[in-house]
């Protein structure tokens, strides 16, 4: 019996029923639905997540100089002075995996502009740092690499300082502004990037030459910290080690020996609250997996009451020349047609209450495409393995005793 | 001499109802021609329903040998035996067995759609004639549910003729029906029968075989008696003459 004949009277059955069947169906509607809306729900906030993150520049890395004894008493780690300029030439030099790489050293204390001042903090680093924070010039240039050996009083303003500065609007670029008796050329403005996850404004700060805030706002000889990025987020874990490396060969440190620094990455941070947020939505699809799974419990509840119940027209179609595989092949497409129209309209279903949320509830959501097929895909499986037994049930029956069936 | 359709030969089939075994049919042979109209008889538990579905190739015999067309069925696995029941044989059942919800051109195009090698086309037309051939024409889109008994047998019985069978084998086919119905369906019977169908019609209705050309009686398993009609009624002059119902 061919597939066309074998779909028309799966469909003629069907629509026999139509009021059973939409309910059977609105098991596996509710299914899917429910689990694309929750992997809508979770792929969205991790993803909001992920692009927060990355906003700080996620394959970014920290070397802070780490806490160390001095006869029993453990340092804090602002005291502490192992990081060196020197440490960054060899980091620049040597590490294969760091695409990016600048010194840090900060202060805070007060910008003046004639009248007009506000507190603020110097952030001393050199040209690679916009590539690593992912900012941009919005006015003017970045200082050069002339600047940095120089240790040029020329400074870049964030979006916060200009404002606080220059209250009128007039443009900063070449004027000479204070930080505490230091006078500076404003030479740029940062393109602003407002508040970050942790509340912190990442406009007001002003950049500077790293060697300018050692020589001549600190007047120290070592750095505060290294920031650098790896070539990409995924070589981050590699990177770190590799820095580690260099610094405790270039440290002269034996192998007992503790760190005397720190490295940190973004990709820690952004690890761990993914891997929180993809527990949440493995929880929530877990649940709609179940209604799922409920829905194709009903399917085979329904097939199994529709075999008993039309046990008599299996045996007249055994009697008129059926085959056992004819006769299970009709149940099971019905079986499959119930569970694929069902999750058709699912996917349906489960888009607008995707959109229903984003647009209502106002939380970030993503439909992929994966979860998409994954439901659909499941739910087909599941029509055929729920449809399997009542199918196979009906087509072992006894065409002599089904006739008669009562 | 017409050709053999049904040949049996000393046919036994055994039931084991738990630990015992009964005998439906006690060693059974016969032979019905091409063009016979075939009335089998017994009271129940005569094992009429077993020669039934032995001839209607759902069951198979324990012993001894059946030839539907000359094919040996005995040997047949069941879906060798299916493809049997769809291309040699039309059943007519008690309770006419319409797919409910369906409409008489539906209902009778089924046996049709389990043979892959017929066009949708071809289904459509044969189930047409088949239906025109019982006096339906008029009715093809009426839904079984829409339909009276008789309407409702002729319609199993059109579906009994659309695959051209070499048999027709029609259970009780009046038993669910009123006389003058009863009789209007005879009076079908005995018009296939002179267009050249061979039918068996088994039944528990000793008047029945009045109308038939050939009587076989079982009891117990066993032939006990198998006698051509000489004097066949007409099943239509009774028709005519039954009143229509007007009360």
């Amino acid at each position: 019996m061919n597939i066309i004949n074998l779909l028309k009277i799966a469909f003629k059955a069907l629509n026999n029923n139509k009021m059973r069947c939409f309910l059977t169906m609105l098991g596996v509607i509710i299914g899917v639905g429910a689990v694309i809306t929750m992997l809508a729900i979770g792929e969205g906030s991790k993803a909001s997540i992920k692009s927060q993150i990355s906003e700080m520049g996620s394959n970014m890395i920290m070397i802070m100089p780490g806490s160390e004894q001095r006869g029993g008493v453990r340092q804090s780690k602002d005291d502490m002075q192992s990081l060196k300029p020197s440490d960054y030439e060899v980091l620049k030099e040597n590490a294969k995996l760091l695409s990016y790489i600048t010194p840090s050293v900060s202060s805070q204390g007060q910008w003046i502009n004639g009248n007009n001042n506000y507190p603020s903090q110097v952030q001393g680093v050199n040209s690679e740092y916009l590539d690593i924070r992912q900012r941009h010039i919005s006015d003017g240039q970045m200082f050069t690499e002339q600047d940095v050996k120089s240790a040029a009083k020329v400074c870049v303003l964030g979006k916060t300082l200009v404002d606080n500065l220059f209250p009128n609007g007039e443009s900063p670029i070449g004027c000479v502004v204070r930080f505490g008796k230091i006078p500076m050329t404003v030479i740029g403005v940062l393109e602003p990037k407002g508040y970050n996850t942790m509340g912190q404004d990442q406009d007001d700060l002003a950049l500077v030459p790293y060697t300018t805030v050692m020589k001549r706002i600190l007047a120290i000889d070592y750095l505060q910290g290294i920031n650098a990025s790896a070539i990409s987020e995924e070589q981050s874990m590699a990177a770190m080690e590799e820095v580690s490396e260099i610094l405790r060969s270039s440290h002269k440190l034996r192998a007992t020996d503790a760190d005397d620094f720190q490295v940190l990455s973004m990709q820690e941070l952004s690890d761990m609250i993914s891997a929180t947020s993809s527990m949440m939505t493995l929880l929530l699809a877990a649940v709609a997996g179940i209604s799922l799974l409920v829905g194709g419990i009903g399917i085979m509840n329904i097939m199994i009451v529709s075999v008993t119940e039309r046990t008599r027209e299996i045996g007249l179609r055994m009697s008129i020349g059926a085959k056992g595989r004819d006769i299970m092949m009709q149940f099971l497409i019905e079986a499959i047609i119930i569970s694929v129209t069902g999750g058709l309209l699912g996917i349906t279903l489960g888009g607008l209450a995707t959109w229903a949320v984003s647009a209502i509830a106002n939380w970030p959501v993503r439909i992929d495409a994966f979860s998409v097929i994954l439901s659909f895909a499941v739910c087909t499986f599941i029509g055929i393995l729920f449809g399997f037994y009542p199918a196979a049930k009906a087509s072992k029956l006894d065409p002599i005793e089904a006739i008669r069936y009562e | 001499m017409a050709k053999e359709i049904i040949k049996i030969e000393n046919l036994r089939r055994n039931f084991k109802v738990g630990s015992e075994v009964v005998k439906a049919l006690r060693g059974v042979t016969f032979s019905i021609c091409e063009g016979e109209f075939v009335t089998i008889m017994g009271s129940s538990g005569s094992g009429k329903s077993t020669l039934l579905n032995t001839i209607g190739c759902l069951d198979t015999p324990t012993s001894g040998g059946y030839f539907l067309d000359g094919v040996d069925v005995k040997s047949m696995g069941k879906n060798e035996r299916a493809r049997l029941r769809n291309r040699k044989i039309g059943f007519i059942f008690q309770n006419y067995n319409l797919l409910p919800k369906t409409t008489a051109i539906e209902n009778v195009e089924l046996p049709l759609l389990y043979n892959s090698s017929i066009s949708a086309k071809e289904r459509l037309s044969r189930a047409k004639e088949a239906l025109e051939a019982v006096g339906l024409g008029d009715r093809m889109m009426h839904k079984s549910n829409q339909m009276s008994g008789g309407q409702q047998q002729r319609v199993a019985i059109a579906r009994a003729l659309v695959n051209d069978p070499v048999i027709i084998l029609a259970d009780e086919a009046t038993g669910n029906l009123d006389t003058r119905t009863s009789f209007s369906i005879l009076t079908l019977f005995q018009k296939l029968h002179r267009a050249g169908r061979t039918i068996i019609f088994v039944t528990h209705n000793p008047e029945i075989a009045q109308y038939s050309s050939r009587n076989i009686v079982l009891r117990d398993g066993k032939i006990v008696s198998d006698t051509y009609n000489d004097s066949i009624r007409s099943a239509q002059e009774v028709y005519e003459s039954l009143p229509e119902e007007n009360d």
